[in-house]
C-alpha cells in the first residue's frame, strides 16, 4: 500500500497532538498529548523502516529509542506536575501565567 | 491477497487511531481521555505488528501502556484532577484548532508529495526478532544506547528531586 | 678669524683713496658687542660678581680702541669701507631692496670715538654714582643697548638701518628716562619725551619714503650722489629734505620740538651726561650731515634749518638764564649749543659742525657728570641749596669751571676753537652767493648767544661753588669713580681744540663734504671774528660775576617794568601750556570723547544690535521650532515606542499554550515557505 498512508496518518495524529497541547487546560492531559505526539513520529519512522530495507533496522531502533526517551520525558514531567500542584493547589494551565507582564 | 488484508487491517487500525486521538483531546473526562490513549496506543502496536516489527509492538505495549499511562493515572490521582465532567479547554481553542490544521496541511502535503504513489516495498516476508533488534543495537547503536540509559537514569534522579517532599530534620519519622 | 675675514670681506665696496685696511673691515663689531652685552647683562647681570658692569664698559672699551684702530687707519690714508648685505628683495631688487651695511668714513669713525669715549666714561662714573640704585643691572644693560644702537645708526649706509637705529635709541632714552619711575613725573617726562620724538619721527619717516620714491633707493651714498649730481633735485627733494629735518627737530632738540629735553633731566645725571649732552641728540646733527649732499641740493631746506637753529638758540639760552635746577640750566645749554651746530650746517659750515659736535661732546659730558657729582654730595638739583662748595668739593669745581670755560669759549680751551669755526663759517656763507639771509641771522644770533652763553654759566658757577652754602648738612667731594672721569674729560677739553687749530689741524682734512674745497680755516676767514667772540664771552663772564656774585647794579627784576619778560621766560614762553592746551587736551578730551562715543553708540551698538538679532532669532527658535516641532518628533518617537511596547507586552501572557501556538504557527509557516520555495 502507498507509503502515503501511514505518512498522513501519522501527521493526522501529530497534528490532534499539537491540538491537545494548545487546547487543553489540565497539565497532565497536556503531557497525554505529547504522548500523542510522539507516537506519531514513531509510526514514521516504523513505517520508513520498512520501506527502506537497506537501511536495516535503523528506524525500529530509532523508535525504541523514542520510546525510552518519552518515558524519561514523562516521569520528569509528571514530577514537575505535582511539584506544581503542591504549591499552587491545582494544575490548570491558565492560572500558570507568572512571568508576564 | 495478503495485500487486501493488510489494508483492511490497515484501514481498521487507522480509524481506531484517528478516532480516538481525537477523542483523547476533546473528552471531558480527564481519565477517559487516558483511557482513550490507551486505545491508540494499542492500536498503534497493531500497526508496528503489520509493519512486521513486532518487538517495538511490545516494547510499546509494555512500556507505553503499561507504565506510562499507569503514570499518568497516577498524576492525574494526585493532582486532584476534577472527575466528572466539566469543561477543561481553554480559550484557545480556536486559535489552536487552526494551528493544528496548518501543521497537518502542511505536513501531509509535503509529504504525500515528495512519497506519492511509492509502495511500501515490504522487504521482509517475516517480522523482526529480539535477536534482530537487539544485533542492531549492540553493534551499530551501542552508544545513543548508553546514553539513553543515562538519560533514563537522569531522569530518574530528577523526578526523585524534583518530588520530594520538603522534609526537616526536626520533622524526622521516628525510629 | 679666518671665517669672520672672509665673511667681512663679501659685498665688499671699497671707495676711497686706498684699499681697505683690516680694521676697517671690522668696524662692524663695533656696533655688535655693545649689544651684545645688553643681552648679556639682561640674561646673567644678576649672577655676575659686579652686578653686570664689567661686561658693558669691557664691550665699550673694545668698541673704542676698534674706533681708534680705525680712525687712524683712515687717517693713515686707507680707503673708506662700504659692504652691505641684503636683507629682503622684491623683484629683484628693482622694486624694493632692504639691506644690512656699514659706511665707515671718517665722519663715522669721529662718531664712533665720541660715542664710545664718553660712554666709556658715563659707564664708569656710573659704577659709583648708580652704586645704591636697585635696577644697577638693568640700567647697565640699558647702557649697553643705547650705545649699540645709536653706534648701528652711525654706521649704517641706507636710512632703513639708520631709522632703525634712530627709534631704538628713543626707546632706550625712554627706558632711561624713566629709570627712577616710582615718580609720576619722572615717567611722564619719558613719555613726554617719546611723544615729542614721536612727531619728529613721523615726519623723517615720511622724508625717508620720499626720498626712496624720488631717488628709488634707500643707500645713503646713492642718494648723496644722485642729489649731487643733481639727478633728484627741485620742490620734492625740498620737501623730502624738510621732512627728514622734521626728525632732526625732534631728536636734536629744536625749535618748537625741545620741549621734552629739559624735563629728561628727571633721568639719572649720567644718562643726562651720555644721551641728553654727547650722543643721542646728536643723532639729528648727524642725519643732516650725513644726507648733507642731498640737503644743499634741495632748495630752500638749508637756508631753514639755519634760521630753526637760530630761533633755537637764542630762546634756548635766555631760558637757561632764568633756571633753578643745575641740570636744566645745562639741558637748554645743550639745546642751544645743538642748534649752533644745526646753524652750522646750515650755512655750510660742515666741518665746523663736526668739529663743535666732537669737543661739545667732551665739555658737556663733563659738565653734566660735575653738575652729577654736585648733586650726588648735595642731595639737591636746585642751586638755591647750594653754594661755597669749591671749599668742600675742589676736583669738582675745578673740573666743571674747566668745563665753563670750555662752553663759553675761552682760548684755549676747546669751546673757543669750535664756537668760532661756526660764526666764521656763517660770516663766509653770509658774503657767499646764496642764503645770505640766513646766514646773516645766524651770524648775528651766534654771537649774542655767545654772549648770553658765558652769561648763565657763569650765574650757574657762582651759585653753585661761590657764597654761603644754603642747603643742609655738609657736602662731601665724591670718591674716585666718579672724580676720575672728570678730570679725563677735563683734559680733553683741553686738548681737543687743537685737534681742529686752524690750518695746522688735521680735523679738516678728515671731515669734509666730498666734492667741496677744504675749508680749512674757517675761524681765520675773518680775524675780527675770533676777537669779537672772546670779546663778548668775556664781557659776559664779567657781567655775571658783577651781577650774580657782586651783586652790584643787581636789579629787582620782579618789580621793574621787565618782571613780564621774566615771568615769560621763566613759564618757558608757555611753550609747554600751549601744547598742553593746544594739542594735548583737545585731543584727550573732545576727540577721545567723540571715538568713545562712536564707540559706544555705533560700534557697540553693531555688536549688541547683532547680538539681540541673535537673541531675537533664538527665541522663536527655541520656542517653536525645538519645543514644538523637535521635541513633538522626539516626543512622539518615545510616546510611539511607549504604545507600541504598550500594546506588544501584552503578547507576554505568560499562558505557555499561547506560546506554543505561535511556535507551532511559526513552525507551519516555515516550513510552508521551504517547501515552496
Amino acid at each position: 500500500m502507498p507509503i502515503s498512508y501511514f505518512l498522513v496518518l501519522s501527521a493526522f495524529l501529530f497534528s490532534l497532538g499539537v491540538y491537545g497541547v494548545l487546547a487543553r487546560q489540565n497539565a497532565v492531559l497536556v503531557l497525554l498529548s505529547i504522548e500523542l505526539m510522539l507516537n506519531a513520529a514513531n509510526i514514521n519512522l516504523v513505517a520508513f523502516s520498512a520501506h527502506f530495507a537497506e537501511a536495516g533496522l535503523g528506524g525500529q531502533v530509532f523508535a525504541l529509542f523514542v520510546i525510552a526517551v518519552a518515558a524519561a520525558e514523562v516521569g520528569v514531567g509528571l514530577a514537575i506536575v505535582i511539584l506544581l500542584f503542591r504549591n499552587r493547589q491545582t494544575v490548570d494551565v491558565d492560572e500558570m501565567s507568572y512571568m508576564k507582564w | 491477497m495478503a495485500e487486501t488484508w493488510q489494508e483492511i487491517v490497515f484501514w481498521v487500525l487507522a480509524a481506531t487511531i484517528a478516532l480516538a486521538g481525537i477523542r483523547v483531546v476533546t473528552a471531558r473526562n480527564v481519565v477517559h481521555a487516558a483511557l482513550y490513549l490507551v486505545a491508540t496506543l494499542m492500536s498503534a502496536a497493531g500497526l508496528y505488528i503489520l509493519l512486521f516489527a513486532e518487538f517495538v509492538a511490545w516494547v510499546q505495549v509494555l512500556v507505553y501502556v503499561g507504565a506510562i499511562i499507569v503514570l499518568m493515572l497516577f498524576g492525574l490521582m494526585l493532582t486532584r484532577a476534577p472527575i466528572g465532567s466539566g469543561d477543561f479547554d481553554n480559550n484557545q481553542r480556536p486559535l489552536a484548532a487552526l494551528v493544528a490544521l496548518a501543521i497537518f496541511g502542511v505536513t501531509s502535503w509535503i509529504l504525500v508529495q515528495a512519497f506519492d504513489g511509492t509502495e511500501i516495498g515490504f522487504a521482509r516476508t517475516e517480522g523482526t526478532t529480539s535477536a534482530q533488534v537487539g544485533q542492531e543495537i549492540f553493534s551499530k547503536y551501542v552508544l545513543p544506547f548508553e546514553v539513553v540509559s543515562v538519560l533514563l537514569l537522569a531522569a530518574l534522579v530528577g523526578a526523585v528531586l524534583i518530588a520530594r517532599r520538603d522534609d526537616t530534620p526536626h520533622e524526622g519519622r521516628v525510629g | 678669524m679666518n671665517s669672520v675675514l672672509t665673511f667681512a670681506a663679501e659685498g665688499a665696496e671699497v671707495q676711497g683713496t686706498g684699499p681697505a685696511g683690516t680694521i676697517g673691515e671690522l668696524t662692524w663689531l663695533v656696533p655688535l658687542l655693545p649689544i651684545l652685552s645688553f643681552f648679556v647683562i639682561l640674561f646673567f647681570g644678576k649672577r655676575l660678581p659686579n652686578r653686570g658692569h664689567a661686561v658693558g664698559i669691557a664691550a665699550v672699551a673694545v668698541g673704542l680702541l676698534v674706533s681708534l684702530m680705525g680712525l687712524f687707519e683712515l687717517i693713515a690714508d686707507k680707503g673708506f669701507v662700504e659692504k652691505s648685505w641684503t636683507w629682503f628683495e622684491f623683484n629683484a631688487g628693482q622694486s624694493l631692496h632692504l639691506e644690512f651695511g656699514m659706511n665707515f668714513d671718517f665722519l663715522t669713525a669721529v662718531m664712533f670715538v665720541v660715542v664710545c669715549t664718553i660712554s666709556l666714561l658715563v659707564q664708569i662714573y656710573s659704577t659709583e654714582y648708580m652704586h645704591d640704585d636697585k635696577r644697577y643691572t638693568i640700567f647697565y644693560a640699558m647702557l649697553s643697548l643705547f650705545t649699540g644702537s645709536m653706534l648701528l645708526m652711525v654706521i649704517a649706509n641706507n636710512l632703513i638701518q639708520l631709522f632703525v637705529g634712530w627709534e631704538l635709541v628713543g626707546i632706550c632714552s625712554y627706558f632711561l628716562i624713566g629709570h627712577y619711575w616710582e615718580e609720576k613725573e619722572n615717567s611722564s617726562a619719558a613719555i613726554k619725551a617719546v611723544i615729542t620724538n614721536r612727531i619728529g619721527d613721523i615726519s623723517m619717516m615720511f622724508g625717508i619714503f620720499a626720498l626712496f620714491v624720488i631717488g628709488g633707493t634707500f643707500n645713503i651714498p646713492e642718494l648723496n650722489h644722485l642729489a649731487h649730481e643733481g639727478h633728484i633735485g627741485g620742490t620734492s627733494l625740498a620737501i623730502a629734505a624738510l621732512l627728514m629735518f622734521g626728525g632732526a627737530v625732534s631728536k636734536s632738540a629744536q625749535f618748537p620740538l625741545y620741549v621734552w629735553l629739559p624735563d629728561a633731566m628727571a633721568g639719572p645725571t649720567p644718562v643726562s651726561a651720555l644721551i641728553h649732552a654727547a650722543t643721542m641728540v646728536v643723532a639729528g646733527i648727524y642725519m643732516v650731515a650725513r644726507m648733507f649732499l642731498v640737503f644743499e641740493s634741495a632748495g630752500i631746506a638749508l637756508a631753514v634749518v639755519a634760521i630753526v637753529a637760530a630761533i633755537t638758540m637764542l630762546l634756548a639760552a635766555i631760558l637757561a638764564l632764568v633756571q633753578d635746577d643745575i641740570k636744566k640750566v645745562l639741558a637748554y645749554s645743550t639745546v642751544s649749543q645743538l642748534a649752533y651746530m644745526m646753524a652750522a650746517l646750515g650755512v655750510g659750515a660742515y666741518t665746523a659742525a663736526i668739529f663743535h659736535l666732537f669737543t661739545h661732546a667732551f665739555f658737556k659730558a663733563l659738565l653734566f657728570l660735575g653738575a652729577g657729582s654736585v648733586i650726588h654730595g648735595v642731595h639737591s638739583n636746585n642751586m638755591s641749596d647750594m653754594g661755597g662748595l669749591r671749599k668742600y668739593m675742589p676736583h669738582t669745581f675745578k673740573t666743571f669751571i674747566i668745563g665753563s670755560l670750555a662752553l663759553a669759549g675761552i682760548f684755549p680751551l676747546a669751546g673757543f676753537f669750535s664756537k668760532d669755526e661756526i660764526i666764521g663759517g656763517a660770516l663766509r656763507a653770509a658774503t657767499g652767493d646764496h642764503h645770505q639771509i640766513a646766514a646773516w641771522i645766524v651770524l648775528v644770533s651766534g654771537i649774542i648767544t655767545a654772549f648770553l652763553t658765558a652769561l648763565y654759566m657763569t650765574r650757574a658757577c657762582v651759585k653753585t661753588f661761590w657764597g654761603e652754602y644754603r642747603g643742609n648738612g655738609t657736602p662731601h667731594e665724591s670718591g674716585g669713580g666718579i672724580v676720575t672721569p672728570l678730570w679725563i674729560l677735563a683734559g680733553a677739553s683741553v686738548l681737543v681744540g687743537f685737534i681742529g687749530f686752524p690750518v695746522i689741524g688735521p680735523f679738516a682734512d678728515w671731515i669734509t663734504v666730498p666734492g667741496h674745497e677744504h675749508h680749512g680755516f674757517e675761524a681765520l676767514y675773518n680775524i675780527v671774528l675770533p676777537i669779537l667772540a672772546t670779546v663778548v664771552a668775556v664781557a659776559g663772564i664779567g657781567l655775571g660775576y658783577v651781577f650774580f656774585y657782586k651783586r652790584d647794579w643787581r636789579v629787582d627784576i620782579l618789580n621793574s617794568p621787565f618782571a613780564w619778560m621774566y615771568r615769560f621766560a621763566q613759564n618757558k614762553y608757555y611753550l609747554d601750556d600751549f601744547y598742553l592746551n593746544g594739542v594735548v587736551r583737545p585731543v584727550q578730551y573732545p576727540i577721545s570723547r567723540g571715538t568713545y562715543w562712536v564707540d559706544r553708540k555705533i560700534i557697540d551698538g553693531l555688536v549688541n544690535g547683532v547680538a539681540l538679532g541673535t537673541l531675537a532669532t533664538a527665541r522663536p527658535t527655541y520656542a517653536v521650532i525645538d519645543q514644538q516641532i523637535v521635541d513633538f518628533a522626539v516626543n512622539g518617537a518615545a510616546g510611539l515606542t511607549g504604545s507600541t511596547g504598550g500594546l506588544l507586552r501584552y503578547i507576554q501572557s505568560g499562558n505557555i499554550q499561547r506560546y506554543a501556538a505561535v511556535l507551532f504557527a511559526a513552525v507551519a509557516i516555515f516550513v510552508a515557505l521551504f517547501a515552496l520555495t
